[in-house]
């Protein structure tokens, strides 16, 4: 679904060119979950940019589903850390956003962002203005909002890393529910290890400065999964600690002259 | 609406002008203040009605004044804002002219309105247009260039057409800034329309006060400036009443 190919992006920056991301080369397929995990600062947030066509690559190319990415398109959606709700429109309205900006017939996608809100368990808040949700609410509305245009593709940036623990949690379980659902593919930024593990059928794990693949690590257990405690425990804290190594040993890294 | 809420809304505002007036009335009787120096509210009520229909009428004209060319000020403020906001290049060059006419001292413009434009209604609406309209447009320029990061980005995103992002996106988010400026402008307007009628004299409530200094009654003076007052307030409370019902979203946001 996705081919990212030999990707680098270079800043101008203010004391001369930063290199935020060095020759990435990925591919994913349809319906995967991949999460990429890297400490902040590496570059994942530009590495999702570049898929969605926000960005242009200094070097290399992407692909979706078989075209090459030069501008956003319709069959990608996107889904920020900050909810990025209209303030004035409600929750309805707000989910119906991409249809009236796309030009699509307003009624045909009515009873879609019914059911999606249903989904997400805001059936009762369709006529509420964002403010008077809560966090973990909004990030749900902008879900929604991003799911009506049934994208093939799904762009999450750090989704969940603005919202409490447990809120976060519960949102996670919700999206493996959805991703089980509906079979979107899915490429999810999160500095999150457990997050990571809980979601991703792969992690792409990235250095900091530029950041590069460093590994691809799978995880095989099976869905749904759930936190907490369940039959895979061993399977999750051994994962847990292969991603933590991979990460903390970065620094390591970053000093010798390697790379 | 709870009782704390009639409390703060209705009461306390009421409570304010009460305690303004009695203090008034108390300096003037105290300090046995020369009613021909400050007369007591006493004083003003009976001037008012001693030709109540006059004033009224003379106050309407000003209000006439006062409305036309706020509502020209607003539209005008409100579209170059736009234009402005629209392109930098435009922006840049047209800034500094607008900021210089802004900083000419108004009542230095009255003696060239009469004129270009002799008598009657005329100047004293430019006089209004000219002292409101810059308020507007910073305030809407800055409304449109505060858009959060984040809506730009899914704007984009999305592939929003330039149009769209600022009809769906820019300009709702300007109103709340808008409105401040509106509130800026609102006594401005009054008080444009006052210095037209004081230097250039016909009818209004400036000009009633032009004709008390010529005959020494400063009561009737008084009279015209509380009329002016509660023109004032009462147009400010009007704009704060639209801005509730347009931009109720607006006080959540900001907290």
């Amino acid at each position: 679904m996705i081919t990212i190919d030999a990707v680098s992006q270079t800043f101008k920056g203010r004391s001369g060119p930063v290199e935020a991301i060095r020759d990435i080369s990925l591919t994913i397929g349809e319906g995967e979950f991949v999460t990429v995990i890297g400490r902040s600062g590496c570059g994942k947030s530009t590495l999702l940019r570049m898929i969605a066509g926000l960005l242009k690559p200094t070097a290399g190319s992407v692909t979706v589903a078989g075209s090459p990415v030069r501008e956003p398109r319709r069959d990608v959606a996107m889904v920020f850390q900050r909810p990025a709700l209209l303030p004035w429109r409600s929750v309805e309205d707000n989910v119906m956003l991409p249809v009236e900006i796309f030009g699509w017939r307003k009624s045909e996608y009515r009873p879609r962002a019914e059911h999606l809100l249903e989904m997400t368990g805001l059936s009762g808040f369709r006529k509420r203005l964002p403010h008077e949700l809560s966090g973990g609410m909004q990030q749900r509305v902008s879900l929604c909002r991003a799911l009506i245009q049934s994208p093939k593709v799904m762009l999450m940036d750090e989704p969940f890393s603005a919202l409490d623990a447990l809120t976060r949690e519960e949102l996670a379980v919700e999206l493996q529910r959805i991703h089980m659902d509906l079979g979107t593919t899915i490429v999810f930024v999160t500095h999150s290890i457990q997050e990571a593990v809980l979601l991703a059928d792969r992690v792409a794990v990235l250095s900091s400065r530029p950041g590069h693949l460093r590994r691809v690590v799978e995880i095989p257990i099976p869905r749904p999964r759930t936190f907490g405690h369940n039959a895979h425990m061993e399977q999750v804290a051994g994962i847990s600690a292969e991603l933590h190594t991979l990460l903390l040993s970065d620094d390591h890294l970053q000093a010798s002259p390697q790379t | 609406m709870t009782e704390s809420r009639v409390w703060s809304n209705a009461v306390l505002p009421t409570l304010g002008v009460i305690i303004a007036v009695t203090l008034w009335w108390l300096a003037t009787a105290v300090f046995h203040i020369d009613p021909f120096y400050v007369p007591s509210p006493a004083d003003v009520v009976e001037t008012f009605f001693r030709t109540p229909g006059f004033l009224l009428q003379e106050s309407w004209i000003t209000i006439q004044r006062v409305l036309i060319g706020f509502a020209v000020a607003v539209t005008l403020g409100l579209v170059i804002a736009v234009v402005l906001g629209s392109s930098r290049t435009i922006e840049r060059m047209a800034l500094p002219v607008l900021a210089a006419v802004n900083a000419i001292p108004k009542v230095a413009l009255a003696p060239l309105l009469l004129v270009w434009m002799g008598f009657g209604d005329s100047p004293k609406i430019v006089m209004v247009i000219l002292v409101s309209f810059f308020p507007v447009i910073v305030s809407t320029m800055a409304g449109l260039t505060s858009t959060p990061a984040d809506l730009h980005e899914l704007a984009r995103s999305l592939k929003a057409s330039w149009w769209q992002t600022f009809v769906k996106v820019r300009l709702t988010w300007a109103l709340p800034q808008v409105f401040v400026g509106l509130k800026v402008a609102t006594p401005l307007a009054i008080i444009g329309a006052v210095i037209g009628e004081v230097v250039n004299p016909d009818h209004g409530l400036g000009s009633v006060i032009a004709g008390s200094s010529a005959n020494s009654d400063t009561a009737l003076a008084f009279v015209a400036l509380v009329l002016l007052a509660v023109i004032g307030v009462v147009m400010f409370y009007l704009v704060a009443g639209l801005e509730r019902l347009l931009v109720p979203w607006a006080k959540a946001i900001s907290s």
